[in-house]
């Protein structure tokens, strides 16, 4: 392609000027403001490593004590806090935080995006983990943690003589954590389909970009099942509910389905990303394009769906029918196949290239010769008879942390090394790389092989000590020297990181010589590209001639900020083609109020402080109204504007094509599944008991469908509305919503009122109870609807919501099929189910 | 399958080695294809077919896949409390056995065991015999193990299952079958030592509300069943031996040899009493 021509040097100088000050970082306290990924991206990162290293000292300690038998350095129960943090910590506060961390980092330079879609979402995701993991960490200091193991099986974890605040704080704090975690997932999966640069097809996204969707989109599937079983985990704990309660027809394996279903796509969730840096790290050392390019993908995707499918082989030992053993046996076997083509992949494309090599290779390869282990061991245990005798011992801690620490950890690293010159303009030290690799490496094998042994001679996991002479003693000491061997490396790794480096020369930007976009940016401005080029390869800056040059030289689009406006260009789903210009939120407080007043609900709830949990609440509502009045849905000064290269985008687009209808179409798939987790519990119990109602009431049939009726009706009258807004009529509209919001409310309160007035009561058996469930969750997000209704009302008033910007309309009026959906499952289920009984 | 595992790590390691060296001839995007495809697919797929047959294949033998024909001769009903075992021996003729912390096995005999909770989930391990099977409130597992030869073994508890989840264990003593048979008949009788001095020191001190002694008035079911506890290979679920100073420091002080244990402290009672109170208990052979 000719290239694109270049302005006057002195327009070119007034137009950086403009994007400089559009872009500018806050200084002072207001520094901590900012929403750009780029600082967001490094907050996030340090603070998950900084979760990392708390979790690492509880190891050691841990390790100390075990090194000989019959140890008193720390008592029973710190143990067992201390072994229940350094797993919940490490698992929910550093590896999946650390991947939406580099994510939120990298992702829109990949692209060629100037932020992500919502930054101020990514903000609030950051400050939610912040509140929440410190919340979390805190309590070990007053001798409040967790302490029921990072599965928190019931009724170990439900017994509140034994867990006291501990597993609340377990609960509610992760419970925060993971609501941010899909708050960050529908980001990066709006991000990588809409904010491509134009001309960046599917089928030439980075390989990163992919795995992140894959992995956002595990995300949006994974964790609902687990706030789903938090919440009925919390509702026994809080209120007596008896979901895990056998004495009155509750079952603890439904807690394992749920917590397992979510846990085991988590290890893929972990895994995949770190094997996305791989992805953009081999290539760029083989100096050459990746071989098979749809092999990988496939596999990636084949790897997420299959990882949905093996949950049930962490509960081999509870009694199963055999014949799901064998199924899940198999299909534990079957995900080897796509993870083996990833492997090869890389294999056979650094065969295939000159490969040169540094640090990140050497971390990259170490973690490969860990990882296949961990894989080798766990296809050793995903066969039932050979885990009937590994299973919860000390061979298993061995399995889990080859696949953790060679999958996740080594990777991460090959990407810290290989990304900083992209934060800071400067390299970390190969020396100390080398140095703190082998440190590693040879501690981390010294520490994990002998386990595989100990578990072999019997070990259990989770003791605080063991008697000698069992055959466990030198295997235990030797792991405790490597333990310390392995944490010395990566305290190696962090003096390289935080060393001053302001001596050292900045080297010139792309210094691997890498193709993709990433390294077009310039590290010390905060504009991101400073022009968004047009895409026509899978590693353009080796492929486009001139790339950088021309991108600097402001020759592609969006080269300006006239209006003073942040903006970025969204793009077709497939093919990238320019939609329209958008407007991306800039600084703000309001992300940081909604976060810590939803923090504080959290908090509030644990210690069943009510006021304070309604106060906050309020507050929290509050902060996310106002941001979204301020912030979103805003009508532009003009309908379009010429963004370079002779093309005029508009400035404001609804429905389907607008970044805020993907976000919430995401968001409502993530909360439908949480939904179904919680239907998936009712007919759990209807399978486990001869007769599930126990011989109590239901909630009859007249109650549930009449509010069935309600809420067809509401969503008819919602249809209508957004018809009668595209028409023109902003009364008639009003109207509609009005009628809509009426029924909304009766049909919720009709809802409830069917087990009510049948006497139903949720502590006397779990048959009432997960009726009751059912029926207040869809009432809470009847609730959730009337705000959003108001809220329209309130905008269509404003004028903010007219027939030509119908953004808030579309995104209400598609709550609203979902919730619909919910609704009526919810009352076919409690109202004609058991009539089929 | 460990060789198996180290020649595949050894083949794949060898080959990025390989892969990273300079001086190498640069293989054609054909050919690393091909890698892919054999590597990454299809002899993975051959092997692990073959490994996933041969588990399947075992699994009916170690495990019925539906409830055994054969009734197994004897059944042991074990029950896992917060920190240890009660036992309850089912031979096929005559009335059940109570016991704890300990299980005797006729050797060469097929055993049914069924495993339950009364309150948190616990896992029943015997790693020499056989795998573990889990113990949940609310639902009965069943589990049958053959012992092939004679000898004394030591179980844990694996399942995370509180404080003292570390100092859960028990003893499996492999006897021969007329021997195992003369044992449990002896079992059921109350020990020589029941009415031995120290006896009415245990009644006194309120010790029956929880256990049983057979032949006394002591009949609690709360704690371990301790009619024979004299002859036991181990004291306290597998943490300590059966003699009297263990036996004595264990009724002074539970909490702190077993941390979050049923069993109330009596350090305050004399000295005299306690290890008279052990002696006797020491004597229940």
């Amino acid at each position: 392609m000719k290239p694109p021509p270049i302005a006057p040097e002195e327009v070119r100088r007034a137009q950086e000027k403009r994007l400089r000050d559009v872009w500018e970082t806050p200084s002072g306290w207001r520094y901590w403001t900012s929403v750009n990924n780029t600082q967001v991206g490094v907050w996030y990162t340090a603070t998950a490593f900084a979760f990392m290293l708390f979790a690492g000292v509880l190891a050691l300690l841990m390790r100390t004590q075990l090194a000989v038998p019959d140890n008193d350095f720390l008592s029973a129960d710190f143990f067992n806090q201390a072994f229940t943090l350094h797993g919940t910590v490490m698992m929910f506060l550093f590896a999946v935080p650390m991947f939406e961390a580099v994510a939120i980092y990298l992702l829109p330079p990949m692209l060629g995006a100037r932020d992500l879609p919502f930054p101020r979402l990514s903000a609030f995701g950051f400050w939610s983990f912040l509140i929440g993991g410190a919340f979390v960490c805190g309590s070990i200091f007053f001798d409040a943690a967790p302490n029921a193991g990072w599965f928190m099986y019931p009724p170990l974890a439900t017994d509140k003589q034994y867990s006291g605040i501990g597993a609340d704080i377990w609960l509610l704090g992760l419970s925060f954590i993971e609501v941010a975690s899909i708050a960050a997932a529908v980001e990066l999966i709006v991000g990588t389909m809409k904010c491509r640069a134009p001309g960046m097809r599917v089928n030439m996204m980075p390989l990163f970009a992919w795995y992140l969707l894959i992995v956002a989109g595990m995300i949006l599937f994974a964790f609902p099942p687990l706030i789903a079983g938090d919440l009925l985990f919390e509702l026994e704990r809080m209120f007596d509910w008896p979901f895990f309660d056998a004495a009155r027809g509750g079952d603890p394996i439904l807690w394992q389905h749920l917590f397992w279903i979510f846990g085991h796509p988590e290890v893929y969730i972990i895994f995949l990303p770190a094997i996305a840096l791989m992805a953009m790290i081999v290539p760029t050392f083989a100096q050459r394009p990746i071989v098979g390019y749809s092999w990988i993908v496939l596999a990636a995707v084949g790897t997420g769906f299959l990882s949905f499918g093996l949950w049930v082989h962490h509960m081999f030992a509870t009694g199963l029918p055999q014949i799901s053993l064998a199924f899940f046996s198999a299909a534990s076997e079957a995900v080897v196949i796509p993870t083996g083509v990833q492997i090869f992949v890389f294999i056979a494309t650094l065969l295939a290239g000159r490969v040169i090599f540094g640090v990140p290779m050497l971390f990259g390869a170490g973690g490969l010769a860990i990882f296949i282990i961990g894989g080798l061991t766990g296809v050793m245990v995903a066969l039932a008879p050979f885990d009937w005798q590994a299973h919860d011992t000390y061979f298993i801690v061995a399995h889990l942390h080859y696949v953790l620490i060679g999958g996740m950890l080594f990777p991460v690293v090959a990407g810290l090394y290989y990304f900083y010159p992209l934060v800071d303009g400067r390299k970390l030290s190969d020396r100390l790389g080398k140095i703190a690799f082998w440190l590693m490496f040879v501690g981390f094998n010294v520490a994990f092989f002998p386990m595989h042994l100990s578990g072999l001679r019997g070990m259990p996991r989770r003791v605080f000590t063991y008697p000698e002479g069992l055959g466990w003693d030198w295997l235990n000491l030797i792991s405790t020297i490597g333990a310390y061997v392995f944490a010395a490396g990566f305290l190696v790794v962090v003096f390289d990181v935080l060393r001053p480096k302001s001596r050292q020369p900045a080297l010139e930007r792309n210094p691997w010589n890498a193709g993709t976009l990433e390294w077009i940016n310039e590290p010390d401005e905060n504009w991101g590209v400073r022009s968004i080029p047009l895409i026509e390869s899978r590693y353009p800056a080796w492929d486009q001639q001139d790339l950088i040059r021309h991108t600097d030289e402001g020759r592609f689009y969006l080269p300006d900020a006239e209006e003073g406006r942040r903006e970025t260009l969204v793009t077709s789903v497939l093919d990238a083609e320019p939609i329209y210009c958008m407007r991306v939120g800039g600084n703000a407080v309001s992300p940081i109020v909604a976060a810590f007043a939803l923090g504080a609900v959290f908090i509030a709830l644990t210690f069943e402080w009510w006021v304070a949990t309604a106060v906050s609440a309020f507050v929290t509502l509050g902060a996310i109204l106002f941001w979204a009045w301020t912030g979103t849905a805003e009508i532009p000064e003009k309908p379009g504007k010429d963004i370079g290269l002779g093309l005029t985008l508009p400035l404001y687009r609804s429905g389907p094509e607008s970044v805020g209808w993907w976000a919430m179409f995401i968001t409502m798939v993530g909360d439908g599944t949480a939904f179904g987790s919680l239907v998936f519990g009712y007919f759990f119990y209807w399978t486990i008991h001869e007769d599930f109602t126990a011989g109590t009431a239901g909630p009859g049939v007249l109650w549930p469908m009449a509010a069935l009726a309600c809420f067809v009706a509401a969503w008819l009258l919602m249809l209508a509305a957004r018809g009668v807004n595209a028409r023109g009529s902003a009364i008639g509209m009003r109207l509609a919503v009005g009628a809509a919001l009426v029924l909304t409310a009766v049909g919720s309160l009709t809802g409830l009122y069917g087990p009510w007035v049948h006497g139903m009561d949720p502590t006397a058996h779990v048959y009432p109870a997960i009726v009751w469930v059912l029926v207040a969750w869809t009432a809470v997000h009847g609730a959730v609807g009337i705000v959003m209704l108001l809220y329209c009302l309130a905008r269509s008033f404003a004028g903010k919501l007219t027939t030509a910007h119908d953004i808030d309309i579309h995104n209400v009026v598609l709550f609203w099929h979902f919730l619909t959906v919910t609704a009526v499952t919810t009352f076919a289920v409690v109202g004609l189910f058991p009539l089929a009984l | 399958m460990a060789i198996a595992g180290a020649l595949i790590w050894a083949a794949v390691i060898g080959t990025l080695i390989y892969a990273t060296r300079e001086r190498r001839r640069v293989q054609s995007e054909h050919a690393a294809g091909l890698l892919i495809l054999w590597g990454g697919a299809i002899i993975p797929a051959l092997l692990l077919g073959l490994l996933l047959g041969y588990a399947l294949w075992l699994m009916p033998d170690i495990r019925p896949w539906s409830a055994p024909g054969e009734p197994a001769g004897l059944r042991i009903e074990v029950e896992g409390e917060q920190f240890w075992w009660r036992v309850r021996y089912h031979p096929a003729d005559g009335p059940p056995v109570d016991a704890a912390n300990e299980i005797r096995l006729p050797v060469g005999e097929r055993v049914e065991f069924t495993l339950t909770s009364s309150d948190v989930i616990h896992s029943f391990w015997i790693p020499v015999l056989g795998g573990k099977m889990d113990m949940i409130p609310g639902r009965t597992n069943r589990l049958t193990l053959r012992a092939a030869k004679t000898g004394t073994y030591r179980g844990p508890c694996t399942e995370f299952c509180g404080t003292s989840h570390a100092l859960m264990a028990f003893s499996v003593v492999v006897m021969e079958p007329d021997a195992f048979r003369d044992w449990l008949a002896d079992e059921a009788r109350p020990s020589p030592g029941a009415g031995a001095p120290g006896g009415e020191l245990f009644i006194a001190n309120g010790c029956p509300a929880c256990h049983t002694v057979r032949g006394t008035e002591a009949t609690g079911a709360v704690g371990p069943d301790l009619s024979h506890v004299g002859s036991r290979e181990t004291l306290a679920a597998g943490i300590m031996p059966v003699d009297v100073e263990a036996i004595a420091s264990f009724i002074s002080k539970p909490d702190a040899i077993k941390p979050g244990a049923q069993m109330p402290a009596f350090g305050m009672l004399p000295e005299a009493d306690i290890a008279a109170i052990a002696a006797y208990l020491e004597g229940l052979k």
